[in-house]
């Protein structure tokens, strides 16, 4: 928890997400309740929490997967550089290119490992020759730490990678379309200890471009990668601040039991 | 734990070997082993009966491959066949069958004399008996179609009568024939006598492949020529209609629409649909296809529209459980790149849930192949000899189908037709065989082991 090696680079006060007043409610049972909170630019937002507290939930309601849920209904307003990505003449499709998103469990396509990353960048047309989107490629996983390790098997299927060569082949193909903002939920939680340190080391670096959002279960983590954290208990927004502050001197009960481990 | 009232509610353990099974264990080891034993009999059952069933088939039906061809030179004089001598087609086509039937009796009468060949009791007439009525009506069809072989002599190859045919399959013999009005124990010697100088032979029957049926009398020149033709133009309506509606109407329940009650009903009415019975679907087809739209009867189209009503449940119920089985993962993964909908289904579901659809595209076409029922009400009974024309036109010429023409041959009254019945048996079962074979081989090409 002390290890705080990610946090020396200074924090941009940029606000690049501002969520006013959200709610969410799966069928009748309220998930979400009354969530505001500003996300920077190239900061480093964690969202931690007991299971079940809505931190999922409120993560893909910034790109809104929820959509794909039928029974989920969103309230309140997420402004994406002021802009209400809730509003009825948002496609979401074309949010979900500037909102990327990894997932829990490394979901790679059936595919291989340069179809995987170049998926994105042909769905939106990003690259007109085959010249650039092979430079894509290359970039996309050398910024998701990969690239060493694939350049000689590109066309090997990316599911044979280890899982956390496939957790870091997710990243890449989110980043590969250039999203502005990238969520990431538990990215690390089906990864061994080697690979999530890799991964971590990747979310830091991914910071100098985008605003990272990741949703985690370990604390620690929480601690190493991010500048910003959130609480989030029973649906609600306990506390939001710098995660120094947080881990050493909450404001909120509710959050010290969770961090001291009374609660969770 | 440490609670030491549920330390004391504890029973105190027995002091027991474990090299000797207690009575319990005895039991319930005697249980799983009479488990295993009633399994084992259950699959040793079904494998009898599988047996049972292809011995019998094969038994009565193979023989249907084999077929006894008599070779014979037939003289075609002119003053017979084309009495102006003009070699005009529509005179010469007055002259039927009939006229041709003594040529016949001729050139076996002169190949016996020639040989030297003579059997106590044995006319000519009779000794022509050996050749299948069908011959006339081929050296006619020669004749019309070449007049320009008139007043030559030609070999030509016919088949034997079906009671011939028989004998050399175990089906007549000399007692039976003497009870026979159609055959003589007379005929069987000379038949004898011509197969061994090599006259009369058993080999190969293409024509039961490529022939059209042949009526009662001549058992021996029925083939499913046009059933199988006719069951071909089916399945290709049924594969052109019943897979893109199938697939469409799947992956628009599965992927795109909403939950509620209308598609609830959709859903139910569609596992209902799988289990309606076939000859509903005929008096159905029979009803709209052919009373209402005026589409012609025994029609490959008809058939195909009927059984694409029938296969569609098939394929709709098993193209959705096969998509259902694509990890929801894979989705989340498209649309988290910013795919659309139909992105995420044409370019990750879909491949994947391929051979699961093919499969059961597969089985639901086989399906219609056996299917016999609803083929009755539309008239596919009909005893045709034509073959149906090349597609288009052909999808409403009148043919026949497999599994009807099976269920015809088992009408009729000549035994020949028994084995003819199980030859189309097995043809039937060889065409089922090769689907699923191709149904397995799409499924292992196009499944991803990754």
């Amino acid at each position: 928890m002390n290890d705080m090696r990610f946090t020396e680079r200074a924090v941009v006060e940029d606000k690049k997400i501002a969520a006013k007043g959200v709610q969410v409610y799966y069928g009748s049972n309220h998930a979400i309740k009354d969530v505001n909170v500003d996300i920077l630019d190239k900061t480093v937002t964690a969202f931690i929490g007991p299971s079940g507290c809505g931190k999922s939930t409120f993560l893909r309601c910034i790109n809104r997967m929820n959509d794909t849920i039928d029974i989920a209904r969103v309230e309140g307003d997420i402004l994406l550089d002021g802009e209400d990505i809730y509003d009825a003449k948002v496609d979401p499709v074309q949010l979900r290119a500037k909102v990327g998103m990894v997932f829990q469990k490394p979901n790679p396509f059936p595919k291989s490992i340069y179809d995987n990353v170049a998926y994105g960048p042909r769905i939106h047309g990003l690259a007109r020759t085959k010249a650039d989107l092979d430079e894509i490629v290359e970039k996309s996983l050398r910024r998701a730490a990969l690239w060493d390790e694939a350049k000689d098997r590109l066309e090997q299927p990316g599911t044979g990678l280890s899982g956390g060569q496939q957790q870091r082949l997710c990243i890449a193909r989110a980043v590969a379309t250039s999203p502005e903002v990238l969520l990431m939920d538990e990215p690390c939680s089906a990864l061994d200890p080697i690979a999530t340190a890799q991964v971590e080391e990747l979310i830091d670096e991914l910071r100098e471009r985008f605003s990272v959002v990741i949703v985690t279960h370990s604390m620690q983590q929480a601690a190493r990668v991010s500048q910003r954290t959130a609480f989030f208990h029973l649906g609600e927004l306990v506390e939001y601040g710098e995660t120094g502050q947080i881990f050493t001197n909450p404001e909120d009960p509710r959050t010290e039991s969770y961090i001291t481990g009374r609660i969770g | 734990m440490t609670d030491a009232s549920i330390a004391g509610a504890a029973p105190e353990p027995k002091k027991s070997s474990l090299l000797v099974q207690d009575a319990r264990t005895r039991k319930r080891n005697a249980a799983e082993a009479r488990f295993r034993m009633y399994g084992l009999g259950a699959v040793c059952t079904g494998i009898l009966a599988l047996v049972l069933l292809l011995a019998s088939i094969l038994s009565n039906g193979l023989s249907s491959f084999q077929q006894t061809y008599i070779t014979l030179e037939v003289a075609l004089p002119a003053d017979k066949l084309d009495k102006n001598g003009n070699r005009d087609r529509a005179e010469m086509a007055k002259v039927s069958t009939f006229g041709y039937q003594p040529l016949i009796a001729a050139a076996m009468e002169q190949k016996m004399t020639a040989r030297g060949i003579s059997v106590e009791g044995l006319s000519a007439k009779d000794a022509a008996g050996l050749v299948s009525k069908e011959a006339p009506a081929q050296l006619r069809n020669f004749v019309l179609a070449n007049p320009d072989v008139l007043d030559t002599t030609r070999t030509f190859e016919f088949l034997a009568s079906g009671r011939v045919d028989g004998y050399y399959k175990g089906r007549v013999s000399m007692e039976t024939a003497q009870l026979d009005k159609n055959i003589s124990p007379e005929q069987l010697q000379l038949a004898d006598i011509l197969l061994e100088e090599g006259t009369l032979e058993t080999r190969f029957n293409w024509r039961f492949f490529t022939a059209p049926d042949a009526s009662g009398q001549r058992p021996e020149a029925a083939g499913l020529g046009v059933a199988i033709l006719g069951s071909f133009y089916m399945m290709l309506v049924v594969l052109c209609l019943a897979l893109p509606i199938g697939v469409a109407t799947s992956i628009y329940l599965e992927e795109f629409a909403p939950k509620n009650r209308i598609t609830d009903l959709i859903e139910v009415n569609i596992s209902n649909l799988a289990a309606v019975p076939s000859i509903v679907f005929g008096i159905l087809g029979l009803a709209i296809f052919i009373n209402f739209a005026g589409l012609p009867q025994s029609a490959p189209i008809v058939g195909g529209l009927v059984l694409t009503l029938m296969t569609l449940p098939t394929i709709i119920i098993s193209t959705r459980a096969s998509l259902k089985s694509v990890p929801p993962s894979i989705r989340d993964a498209a649309l988290g790149v910013g795919a659309s909908k139909m992105q995420s289904v044409f370019h990750h579901v879909l491949p994947l849930a391929a051979p699961g659809i093919l499969t059961g595209t597969i089985i639901g076409l086989a399906q219609a192949l056996g299917e016999t029922a609803p083929l009755l009400l539309i008239g596919m009974v009909a005893f045709v000899r034509e073959y149906p024309a090349a597609p288009p036109e052909g999808f409403f010429d009148p043919a026949s189908a497999l599994p009807v023409q099976i269920y015809n041959w088992t009408q009729r009254s000549d035994p020949a037709f028994v084995e003819r019945a199980s030859g189309a048996i097995i043809v039937l079962l060889a065409f089922l065989l090769v689907m699923n074979a191709i149904a397995i081989l799409l499924r292992r090409k196009f499944e991803r082991r990754w």
